[in-house]
């Protein structure tokens, strides 16, 4: 599958709508990052409603703007990995443990069911899964403010 | 409708006059912090400060609920309004003023979802109100509030992505509108869908909404037993920190052994005493012994014996007293430690497959192993010490005071300072030894992930790299260790430093003291030699500080297992099922995994004796509905049941008894054949036993073993063959004759000849029982009353197999897919030669 070849719309009901070389128009067709964590801007797919790869996207910048913007957009839309600036309060250092956090997407409340939810990335990254599944990233643990590295250092 | 204004001031003034028609939500302020919510003529008035709620009429009000679920009380006071407490649920306080302009007089609020996210997907407030007339929402509170009136042709879709659910609201001609939620608002989201499709038709159509059966849960949906009050699936979502005081809670287990640990007080207190009598003497013997002596007075030798005497007996009081206390207190400790851990094992094994699956084995295993060692010994040894030091200083100190205060004032100087050192230090130690915990239970993962896995490890030859993820989880070790032994190794000197500075001060004053005559060379040397043993029993006392972190943090972790209450909870009011028919009702199932939705809105009905098939692409959610017929999972929404009983209500092991399961991987135990056929029903015969390894067709080959039915199988029973094993498996599913039959995958891991062999067994298993069967290969299936075909989550097609195969939908897909793939299988070889 290449790169170029296709075409990419939005339509009415604001879903993308892809057609390939063989002309066929997949309505619904979702961007999916394959390595969301470690390499978000290489490897993107298009993939359909039932789950099956229409394209092989090495590096966004290979496309043309048309459809670049198209899938940037959608990502954006769909994904949700608010990044911890600040830890305001935590309700106890026993887990469960109801966290107020400052992110880059405005102020939260999660709630950490156990200390395994807090995953390791590389570089003092972590990646803090919350009750419901909201996936919460720290950056850089090391580079929290004094306050929020002790809260954190609790539950490491 | 009365004015908001005219309500000030007379919320006490109230009557009773409960009747609820249609319910409408206005916000008043009133005085004193008070929040009303009025509907439409009548008043649900909460007062923050007291947390009473009052209901009436604005002509007088009456105090309906105390520290109690004030919807719960309104819904049980007006039956009509049934979805009064789904619309009001999780209700915000501050309930956007403006409302009131966007709703007519007769308009009534059905339910509501309060947005955590904006359209941009930060985090904002905003909310989407279902009326009988419209669709009201705004995504933010700025953001303006859009209105759409009920017609044709409007529908909501739900999507959920990565823990963020989307509501799309279209039209035959495009998207009208799009908001974001967090998945903790989901029940909330579904019940707006839920009544939106209802309030449109009904507009639509002008057929009024039939009213929801009564014994409904108002938050999920799943239907309750009469008489029970809390839904089992929402229940636990509640989430209660456990508390601090760990250690006390001990005291459970304690309680039994009450009778030894007072004994072993008093012994305590009796040798502590005891060896605080030799220091006594020294007085006399240096006052009315040695210095006369010194002094050119004779040696009184009758007194030297005496006293000399009384030293030994007193030391080997001290002994014979200290062996009793502390044999016994070991020994309850012991038992405590035993206790703990088989009660803590027993209550692991209750919690459902969820628990497991988010926890590492070796965390489990250093709990229940190590942690509960080290609380026994801090029990048996550190907590004995310390009250010995406790009783110790206590006696010391009035012994001090009885035979010279001054000096003794001076002696107890340091003991604040200390007791200040304790308390500063006791904090700081006990996260890092918590965090010392946390990262030895990594090292023991490590251990155990790799050595199970060890013939990966060595096909690939990845050694160096498993060594060096050990050696990081054990420098991780290292470096939190030696964050704590900063501050310990410091800790220590201190006080060793504090109490040398305490002797230099009382020998200060008791050289000054006996210038003067104030006191005898023999009291300073008995002042002396007990405050030797005073500070080194403070000195020992702080060290009891870290062993008490380090058994609270064990403890903790312990009543982290004991705590968690499972999953999948006995039901308060069981219901007991007396005859067992086999029908299963699964009805409206959604499930999560996390954030990943698995199940969405499952329905099906399974009658006695059947035999289904369960076909899809694997993640289609087949394993998962197994699994929650099982109740290995308790269902996120709807129910399941058992001849019209929701399994919830089952007592889990009496439910379980009715299941046969046949896994993939049959998991044979270490032990004997006997015993592993036997394993769902210990008690069974021989007789039994052969009868069903007969039937399972395993019993030849278990005769071709050196022992027969006696020989041992190793860790996994690696000695059989997998199609061995899978016929053990099926002969234990036989023993137990349940009326549900489960078979997951029973025959993938095996090839075309066994699996036939193993057809043979398979179908005198499913004889006469309501059987499930989850298969890769759909050839198996042949025998299937009735294929269900599962996609994503939902159920796509049901029918026969020549039925599906006319239809030419999925299954017809998945057929001739699987068909074409052994062609070419076939036609490959041919074409090579």
């Amino acid at each position: 599958m290449t790169t170029s070849n296709f075409t990419l719309i939005r339509n009415a009901f604001g879903q993308l709508v892809f057609t390939g070389t063989d002309g066929e128009a997949h309505e619904g067709v979702v961007p999916v990052r394959a390595f969301a964590i470690t390499a978000p801007d290489e490897g993107l797919a298009l993939v359909n409603s039932h789950g099956k790869e229409l394209l092989w996207i090495e590096r966004l910048t290979d496309l043309a703007e048309g459809p670049r913007e198209l899938i940037r957009e959608e990502l954006a839309s769909r994904e949700f990995m608010p990044v911890i600036s600040r830890i305001r309060h935590v309700s106890s250092f026993a887990t469960p443990s109801t966290w107020d956090v400052e992110t880059d997407r405005g102020n939260a409340r999660l709630v950490l069911k156990g200390e395994d939810d807090i995953r390791r990335l590389a570089q003092n990254a972590l990646l803090i899964a919350d009750s419901h599944g909201v996936q919460y990233m720290i950056r850089d643990r090391r580079a929290l403010d004094k306050a929020s590295r002790k809260f954190l250092e609790r539950f490491l | 409708m009365p004015e908001p204004g005219n309500l000030r001031g007379s919320v006490n003034a109230w009557e009773e006059n409960a009747f609820i028609t249609s319910f409408r939500v206005f916000p008043i302020q009133l005085p004193r912090g008070r929040t009303a919510l009025l509907f439409r003529g009548t008043l649900l008035c909460k007062v923050k400060s007291t947390r009473n709620f009052y209901f009436g009429s604005p002509a007088g009000a009456k105090i309906i609920s105390q520290n109690s679920d004030p919807l719960r009380e309104i819904s049980r006071r007006c039956p009509q309004s049934a979805s009064l407490t789904t619309a009001l649920q999780g209700l915000p306080e501050d309930w956007p003023a403006e409302l009131d302009a966007l709703l007519a007089a007769d308009e009534t609020i059905l339910a509501h979802l309060e947005l955590d996210l904006d359209k941009a997907l930060r985090f904002a407030r905003g909310l989407i109100l279902v009326t009988n007339r419209q669709l009201l929402a705004r995504s933010g509170e700025e953001a303006a509030w859009q209105a759409f009136p009920y017609r044709n042709g409007l529908h909501l879709q739900r999507r959920d992505h990565a823990g963020v659910a989307s509501l799309e609201l279209l039209d035959t001609t495009g998207q009208l509108a799009r908001w974001r939620h967090t998945l903790g608002r989901d029940t909330n989201a579904r019940q707006v869908l839920d009544h939106f499709e209802q309030q449109r038709d009904a507009a639509l159509t002008g057929q009024p909404v039939e009213a929801p059966p009564a014994s409904i849960c108002a938050r999920c949906g799943a239907p309750l037993v009469p008489g029970q009050d809390d839904c089992p699936s929402c229940a636990k979502e509640l989430y209660t920190p456990p508390s601090t005081w760990t250690l006390f809670r001990l005291w459970r287990f304690a309680r039994p052994y009450r009778g030894q640990l007072l004994a072993g007080f008093i012994l305590t207190l009796i040798s502590t005493a005891a060896t605080l009598v030799a220091p006594y003497m020294t007085m006399p013997l240096m006052d009315e012994v040695l210095i006369p002596y010194q002094n050119g007075q004779p040696l009184d030798t009758g007194k030297v014996y005496f006293y000399l005497g009384g030293l030994l007996g007193s030391a080997l009081l001290a002994w014979g007293l200290g062996w009793a206390k502390t044999y016994i207190l070991a020994l309850v400790s012991e038992r405590l430690g035993a206790d703990l851990r088989s009660q803590t094992y027993e209550h692991l094994l209750k919690l459902s497959l969820e628990y497991f699956g988010g926890k590492r084995t070796g965390d489990l295993m250093a709990r229940i192993g190590s942690e509960s060692d080290r609380i026994c010994v801090f029990l048996s040894l550190y907590l004995l010490d310390f009250a010995t030091d406790v009783l110790m200083i206590t006696m010391t100190a009035v012994i001090l005071v009885s035979i010279n205060p001054w000096l003794a004032a001076v002696t107890l100087i340091p003991l604040p300072f200390i007791v200040w050192l304790i308390h500063v230090v006791r904090d700081k130690l006990r996260h890092g030894f918590e965090q010392i915990d946390r990262v030895w239970s990594g090292v023991t993962s490590v251990l155990a992930d790799t050595i199970p896995g060890i013939r990966v490890v060595k096909a690939f030859a990845q050694e160096k790299r498993e060594t060096n993820r050990f050696k990081e989880a054990n420098q991780r070790n290292l470096e939190a260790n030696d964050r704590v032994n900063r501050l310990w190794s410091l800790f220590s000197p201190t006080i060793t430093l504090l109490t040398e500075v305490g002797l230099l001060i009382v020998w200060a004053l008791g050289i000054w003291l006996v210038t003067k005559s104030q006191v005898t060379v023999g009291t300073l040397a008995a002042f002396l030699a007990y405050i030797g043993r005073f500070y080194t029993r403070l000195d020992s006392m702080s060290r009891i500080v870290s062993h008490t972190q380090k058994a609270a943090s064990g403890a903790k972790r312990i009543f982290d297992i004991l705590d968690h209450v499972s999953s999948v909870p006995d039901p308060v009011k069981p219901q007991h099922l007396t005859q067992v028919e086999g029908g299963i009702t699964v009805e409206r199932v959604g499930f999560r995994y996390g954030n990943r939705t698995v199940l969405r809105g499952v329905d099906l009905k399974i009658n006695p004796g059947e035999m289904i098939g369960l076909v899809g692409h694997s993640g289609s959610g087949k394993s998962t509905l197994v699994n929650l017929i099982c109740r290995f999972y308790d269902v996120g929404e709807g129910a399941i049941c058992i001849d019209g009983v929701d399994v919830r209500n089952i007592p889990v092991s009496e439910y379980r008894k009715h299941i046969g399961l046949v896994l993939q991987e049959p998991f044979l135990f270490f032990g004997t054949i006997a015993e592993n056929i036997a394993y769902g029903k210990p008690d069974a015969s021989r007789e039994e036993i052969v009868a069903a390894a007969r039937a399972a067709h395993a019993h030849e080959f278990i005769l071709r073993l050196p022992h027969g039915y006696d020989s041992l199988v190793g860790e996994r029973g690696q000695a059989l063959s997998g199609g061995e094993r899978q016929r053990i498996s099926i002969a234990r599913a036989l023993l137990i004759d349940p009326k549900i039959l489960i078979l997951d995958e029973a025959t993938s891991a095996v090839d075309t000849e066994t699996e036939l062999e193993i057809q043979g067994a398979l179908d005198n298993l499913i004889k006469g029982r309501t059987t499930i069967a989850i298969a890769h290969r759909l050839s198996t299936l042949r025998k299937a009353d009735r294929l269900v075909v599962m996609d994503r989550g939902v159920v796509v097609e049901e029918g026969q197999h020549d039925e599906l195969i006319a239809k030419e939908g999925a299954y017809y897909r998945l057929y001739t897919a699987q068909t074409k793939q052994l062609d070419e299988q076939l036609a490959r070889p041919e074409s090579e030669e």
